[in-house]
């Protein structure tokens, strides 16, 4: 079970709001760089996530570049997944790829600083705040072998290659 | 039931007759990376203890969005990325030698490869019928040790194109006008598939600027058939022999079909911050602009480069619009300058840069300074994308930035042409 704080945010979240193209330089450099997660989207964001917090965002979150380290930046920052109404592909596999999970559910009843609970194995959100239950759509079950190895290395590694 | 082109291409990929909404294991023709994703993918390659890449497999890496590097940090991560192709034998594309999408459609991908990039726009590639598709550094590197990757098999959406394009439009103006229609994430999950006898009006430049966008409306793939365009092409870049021809069959079945007649589009931009924030230009048309960009791998061709150089000829650029210009790789600098076009940008004001992606993500070469207006023939106008969240980004044809060089506010380029 995992609680934490909801931090929203809108529709159309692209990457660069996630992790600028203006800080490529710092990409080996990660505790760095993490330190710029969302600033585009709320400058305030690094500041104030803790450890089990939420990113609670409209549609298509994470739409634009194939940069893994927007998913990585999130998940350095302690975030423990992302809720979404919809997720750009590339950003969906990346995020599972790096063991974050993702949450496809109508989050327009969640408001930013709701605490939440959330149960990934029944995929079932509270929203201890308002007090209603959401409960996330199913995804594909390859994606969730990758995410319940920890990941796609973890995956790879467990299973010797793809596995359907 | 017959098969869209995905299905078919995807059928032959993982051994077996699939169709959409299948997940399979399917085998990797070309995966690439470049130097902004590369050093995390051979940093999880080299996690994975993986020592040698698939042999079923070529291996790309290019150095390309830091052309050439501008500081210590990205020097680093580019001799990484040198020292694992040499390990490896990965074929090395190093700074100046042109934009990643550029080189796979000059140099490596063919009609029916799978590619995987680790770049969002190798969608490009679908224009040879390539199912193209972008994915991170983890996924793009188990592919190029294991040869393979995990696909779901997209729904289609066929888009039936007839008739011809008016003077001053393009294909580009095509893409903005279908992602207008169909929002930033109209196509996710879902392969665009370019169809009708309108596709003959399409050059491959063309069509490489269209499947590099089809990814702006959330697609994974962006296929055009293998016809005589594709050969056409293939051997004027020495590679007939990669020709093969590969169509959809009649009966093939989509999730819908959107037909759009060539001769109605009009010159078209994207307007901040989204891509399918889209207006016709004569909508758009004075808004001042600081800085016009003309390059990448959605506009850096030579089409491209001739296209603007007819416009600036003769011309200055407007005394408070800068001009910056970027061929998409050597090769189209070579030909541009043979063709006399480098040279009468130059004398039109033109900033020439050597061939990279620099200015388009912000990285370096032309960041935009506060409530300063871009208009780029880029692929992606995001909110910092250019480097500074506080300025604008306009996408628009390469004809269209040409005219708006000149006149230093966004202008319909059938107005000078």
């Amino acid at each position: 079970m995992l609680t934490g704080r909801a931090f929203k945010f809108g529709d159309d979240i692209s990457t660069d709001h996630i992790i600028p193209g203006r800080y490529a330089h710092l990409r080996s450099n990660l505790p760095v760089l993490a330190a710029h997660v969302m600033e585009d989207a709320d400058p305030s964001f690094a500041g104030r996530v803790k450890p089990g917090d939420f990113i609670v965002a409209g549609s298509n979150f994470g739409l634009g570049s194939s940069r893994e380290h927007a998913p990585l930046v999130i998940k350095m920052a302690g975030v423990s997944a992302v809720l979404a109404k919809t997720v750009a592909r590339i950003f969906f596999r990346n995020a599972i790829n790096l063991g974050l999970p993702i949450l496809l559910c109508d989050t327009d009843r969640i408001a930013d600083g709701d605490q939440l609970e959330v149960d990934l194995t029944s995929g079932t959100i509270r929203d201890l705040t308002n007090g209603e239950s959401l409960t996330s759509g199913r995804i594909p079950q390859a994606m969730l072998d990758i995410l319940n190895d920890g990941g796609l290395l973890p995956y790879i590694n467990k299973r010797g290659g793809f596995r359907l | 039931m017959g098969k869209t082109l995905a299905e078919k291409i995807l059928s032959a990929k993982s051994g077996d007759n699939v169709k959409a909404g299948n997940i399979i294991i399917a085998n990797v023709d070309l995966a690439f990376v470049q130097d902004t994703t590369g050093p995390l993918a051979v940093r999880q390659f080299r996690a994975a203890r993986f020592t040698r890449t698939a042999a079923n497999a070529r291996v790309a890496v290019f150095l390309d969005h830091a052309s050439p590097s501008p500081n210590a940090a990205l020097s680093d991560d580019q001799a990484l990325l040198r020292e694992f192709a040499q390990q490896t034998g990965a074929t090395i594309s190093d700074a100046g030698d042109g934009v990643c999408h550029q080189i796979v459609a000059e140099s490596l991908a063919k009609p029916g490869d799978l590619v995987i990039g680790a770049d969002s726009h190798t969608t490009t590639a679908g224009a040879l019928g390539a199912f193209a598709c972008g994915m991170g550094s983890t996924d793009t590197a188990v592919a190029m040790a294991l040869g393979q990757t995990w696909l779901r098999v997209p729904e289609s959406i066929l888009i039936a194109l007839s008739g011809a394009f008016s003077p001053g439009v393009y294909a580009k103006d095509l893409i903005l006008y279908l992602i207008g229609l169909l929002g930033a994430d109209g196509a996710t999950y879902k392969a665009l598939e370019f169809g009708g006898e309108g596709v003959m009006s399409l050059g491959m430049s063309g069509r490489l600027t269209v499947s590099n966008m089809a990814v702006e409306a959330g697609a994974k793939a962006g296929l055009f058939p293998a016809d005589e365009a594709t050969r056409y092409y293939l051997a004027s870049q020495g590679r007939v022999g990669s020709y093969r021809r590969i169509q959809p069959d009649e009966d093939a079945v989509y999730e819908r079909t959107i037909e759009i007649w060539l001769g109605d589009i009009q010159p078209m931009v994207a307007r901040p911050h989204t891509v399918d924030n889209v207006a016709p230009v004569k909508d758009v048309s004075g808004i001042k602009i600081h800085q016009v960009f003309i390059g990448t791998c959605t506009n850096g061709r030579l089409e491209d480069m001739a296209v603007v150089a007819r416009i600036l000829s003769g011309k200055k650029r407007h005394p408070r619009t800068r001009l910056i210009i970027a061929p998409a790789s050597r090769e189209v600098l070579q030909a541009s300058i043979r063709g006399g076009y480098i040279q009468t940008m130059i004398d039109a004001g033109a900033i020439i840069l050597p061939p990279g992606c620099g200015p388009c993500l912000g990285l370096h070469q032309g960041i935009l300074g506060d409530d300063e207006s871009c208009l780029s023939t880029a692929n992606r106008n995001f909110e910092g994308r250019m480097g500074n969240p506080d300025a604008y980004v306009y996408l628009a044809s390469p004809a269209t930035a040409a005219a708006t060089a000149i006149t230093g506010h966004i202008t319909d380029p059938r107005e000078v042409i």
